[in-house]
C-alpha cells in the first residue's frame, strides 16, 4: 500500500480564465499526516482545499485520493470530513441531531448513532451538550462539536479551514492541542489551512507555503525554519532581520553603506543577495565567531523570558532576541554583537 | 417633526376611517346604511351565512386560494433557491421577470391571460383561475423566500454535502427548515393574494364560478344591503391575520437568525 493519500497533479483554478488562483499545482499528501497549507489571503490554500473537498472544481489536473481520480466526484461521495472557521453547525438541530446526521445520511442504525454520538461527545469533552442547540454554545464548544461531527463517520481525510481563526488566543492555543491529539489518536489525515505562521510550526507534520497560487516550499517545520527556500519563506515563516548587498569574492557581502559581513554561501562574485538572520542567532556579547561589530543601542523592550533589543547596524538597524540575564544594556550603549556565518542565509535577490 | 407626525397620522386616518366606517355598519340593526348605525345586531352575519351564494363564493375562494397557495409555494421557493444558489449570466434578469406581475398593471394581465389561456382552452374555469392567480402569487413567495435565504450561510450546505448528504437531502434537512419562516409567510402572502384578487378574477372565472371579491362586486350591483358590509369586514379580518401572521414570522426569523 502506498503511503500517498491524496495526489495533487498539475492542478489549476481560475474563475476567469485569466488569473490563476491556484496555478499547476503539484502535492503529495502522506497517509496520516497533519500537513498545513499556509500563507497570506490570496496564496491560494483555501482554494487548494476546497478543491479537494469538492466544493471547487480545478480548472485543470487531477486529484487523486487513495489513487482514484475524484476531481469530478460530487463532494457528498468523497467521505471526506470538513471543519469550517463558521463551524457550520446545523442551528435547528441539537448538538446530538448535528452528529447524527452524518450518520444517518449513510443508513447506519438507532442504537448505533446513539452510542456513536455519545462517544464523539466524549471524544470532545462536551459529554453534558447532547441536547443543547448551537446558539447555547461558546465559540470554542461549537467547534469541538463541529469537530466532533466531522470525525464521527470515522473518514480517512479531515479538511480544516482556518478553523481556529474565529476563537481568541487562549481557547485557539488550547484547541490547537486538542486537534493535535486528536490526530495523533485517531491517525487520521489532517489538511489544515492557516495563515497564522506560529500555528503552522506548532501543528503540523509538515507545511506547504503558499503564494500567488503556487507552493513555494514544502516541509517540516523545522525545515522551514532553518532552510528556508527563498526570501519570502523567510519572511514568513518567524521573524528576521533582512540586509541587501552584492556578493564579493570569498563569500564576502557588501551591504549597501559599504559595512562588509562574512557569508558561508558560494555565490558568484557581483551577483546581488539578500541576506536573512534571525533575531535568536545574533549575540550580544561578541565572543561569537563570525561578524562582530561594535553598534549602537536603540530600543530594549522587556518582554519576561527574554528582550528585543534593536541596535544600529549598516545604516539601518536588527533586531536581536536576547535571553533574560544575558544582556543588560540600557538605551544608547555602545555594545558589541556577534553573528555566524553559517546563520546569515542568502538569497540571490531578483535585479528586475 | 411635528407636522411629519401630524401628516403621518392624518395619513393614516385617511387610510383606516374608511374601513372602520364599514365595520361599524356591518353590526347595523337596520337595512338603512347609515352611520353611525342604528342600533346593534349580527344579523347581517347571519343572513351572510345563510346565503347558499356567499357560502358558495367563500367555498370558491378557499378552494382557488388554496391550490394557488400550495402551487405558488413550490414554484416560488424553487425560483428563489435557484436564483440564490445558482451562477449564471442574466440572474439579474430573470429576478426581474420574477417580479414582473406585481409592476403590471392587473387589468394588462388579466386581458392577456385571457386570450392566452381561451386559445389553449382553459379560461374561464377552476383549472385556469388557478394557474392566474398563480402567476400574480409566485412574486411575493420569491421576495419572501429570498429574503430569507439571504441570511442562510451557504457553508451548512457545504457542510452537509461534506457529511454525505446528497443534494436533495441536504435540501430538506438543512435548507427547508432554515427558510422555513420565509416559505410559510410566502404561503401566506399568496393565499391572501388569490383571496382578494378581483380584476383577474372577472376575466377568467366561468360563470358560475364566483369568489368572494366577485360575489361582492355582483351584490353591490344588485342591491346594496349590511350583508356585503359584513362580507367586507370577515374579508377585512383574514387580511389583517395574515398580515399579522407573516410579520410575526419574520419577526421569529429575524430574531433566530442572530
Amino acid at each position: 500500500m502506498s503511503d500517498t493519500l491524496v495526489r495533487f497533479t498539475g492542478v489549476s483554478k481560475s474563475y476567469d480564465g485569466a488569473t490563476q488562483v491556484v496555478a499547476d499545482l503539484h502535492l503529495d499528501i502522506r497517509r496520516g499526516e497533519f500537513l498545513t497549507l499556509l500563507g497570506p489571503s490570496g496564496s491560494g490554500k483555501t482554494t487548494t482545499l476546497m478543491m479537494l473537498a469538492g466544493f471547487e472544481e480545478p480548472s485543470a489536473g487531477a486529484i487523486e485520493i487513495a489513487g482514484r481520480a475524484v476531481q469530478k466526484l460530487p463532494p457528498h461521495r468523497r467521505d471526506i470530513g470538513v471543519v469550517f472557521q463558521s463551524y457550520a453547525l446545523f442551528p435547528h438541530m441539537t448538538v446530538a441531531g448535528n452528529l447524527a446526521f452524518p450518520l444517518q445520511v449513510r443508513g447506519v442504525g438507532k442504537a448505533e448513532i446513539s452510542e456513536r454520538v455519545k462517544a464523539a461527545l466524549e471524544l470532545v469533552r462536551l459529554p453534558n451538550f447532547a441536547d443543547r442547540r448551537p446558539g447555547q454554545l461558546s465559540g470554542g464548544q461549537q467547534q469541538r462539536v463541529a469537530l466532533a461531527r466531522a470525525l464521527i463517520f470515522r473518514p480517512e481525510l479531515v479538511l480544516m479551514d482556518e478553523p481556529l481563526g474565529a476563537l481568541d488566543k487562549q481557547l485557539r492555543e488550547e484547541l490547537q492541542g486538542e486537534i493535535r491529539q486528536l490526530h495523533r489518536r485517531l491517525g487520521v489525515t489532517i489538511v489544515y489551512v492557516t495563515h497564522d505562521q506560529s500555528e503552522a510550526l506548532t501543528m503540523s507534520d509538515r507545511i506547504a507555503v503558499f503564494e500567488g497560487g503556487r507552493i513555494r516550499q514544502l516541509g517540516t517545520p523545522a525545515e522551514l525554519y532553518d532552510a528556508p527556500a527563498d526570501p519570502f519563506v523567510a519572511g514568513f515563516i518567524g521573524e528576521n532581520n533582512r540586509l541587501e548587498g552584492v556578493m564579493e569574492e570569498g563569500g564576502t557581502v557588501r551591504l549597501w553603506d559599504g559595512t562588509r559581513v562574512r557569508t558561508a554561501a558560494e555565490v558568484p562574485a557581483g551577483t546581488p543577495v539578500l541576506l536573512s538572520l534571525r533575531p535568536e542567532h545574533i549575540t550580544l556579547d561578541a565572543s561569537a565567531a563570525g561578524n562582530l561589530a561594535r553598534v549602537r543601542v536603540e530600543e530594549v523592550v522587556y518582554l519576561g523570558d527574554h528582550s528585543r533589543v534593536r541596535v544600529a547596524f549598516a545604516g539601518g538597524s536588527l533586531v536581536a532576541k536576547v535571553t533574560r540575564g544575558q544582556f543588560s544594556g540600557v538605551m544608547g550603549a555602545e555594545v558589541g554583537i556577534g553573528f555566524a556565518t553559517t546563520d546569515l542565509r542568502v538569497f540571490v535577490r531578483n535585479t528586475t | 417633526m411635528i407636522l411629519l407626525r401630524l401628516a403621518a397620522i392624518a395619513v393614516l386616518g385617511f387610510l383606516i376611517a374608511p374601513m372602520v366606517v364599514v365595520i361599524a355598519m356591518s353590526f347595523s340593526a337596520t337595512e338603512v346604511l347609515r352611520f353611525p348605525p342604528t342600533g346593534l345586531s349580527t344579523r347581517w352575519y347571519e343572513a351572510l351565512a345563510a346565503d347558499p351564494r356567499w357560502l358558495l363564493a367563500a367555498r370558491n375562494s378557499v378552494l382557488v386560494a388554496g391550490a394557488v397557495t400550495a402551487l405558488a409555494t413550490v414554484l416560488g421557493t424553487l425560483a428563489a433557491l435557484g436564483l440564490h444558489l445558482g451562477r449564471f449570466r442574466g440572474k439579474a434578469v430573470l429576478a426581474a421577470v420574477f417580479a414582473m406581475p406585481i409592476v403590471t398593471p392587473y387589468i394588462v394581465t388579466a386581458a392577456s391571460m385571457f386570450l392566452a389561456f381561451s386559445a389553449i382552452g382553459i379560461a374561464g374555469g377552476f383549472v385556469g383561475l388557478v394557474l392566474a392567480h398563480t402567476v400574480i402569487a409566485v412574486p411575493f413567495v420569491v421576495l419572501t423566500v429570498a429574503a430569507a435565504l439571504r441570511t442562510f450561510d451557504a457553508n451548512l450546505l457545504r457542510a452537509a454535502a461534506s457529511l454525505g448528504a446528497p443534494p436533495a437531502t441536504a435540501f430538506r434537512r438543512v435548507v427547508v427548515p432554515a427558510i422555513l419562516p420565509g416559505i410559510a409567510a410566502g404561503a401566506i402572502f399568496a393565499f391572501a393574494t388569490s383571496l382578494d384578487e378581483f380584476v383577474i378574477t372577472l376575466f377568467m372565472a366561468g360563470p358560475g364560478q364566483f369568489t368572494l371579491p366577485r360575489q361582492m362586486y355582483a351584490a353591490v350591483r344588485e342591491y346594496l344591503s349590511p350583508t356585503i358590509l359584513a362580507a367586507a369586514t370577515l374579508l377585512f379580518l383574514a387580511s389583517t391575520l395574515f398580515l399579522l401572521a407573516s410579520e410575526a414570522l419574520r419577526l421569529r426569523a429575524a430574531r433566530r437568525a442572530r
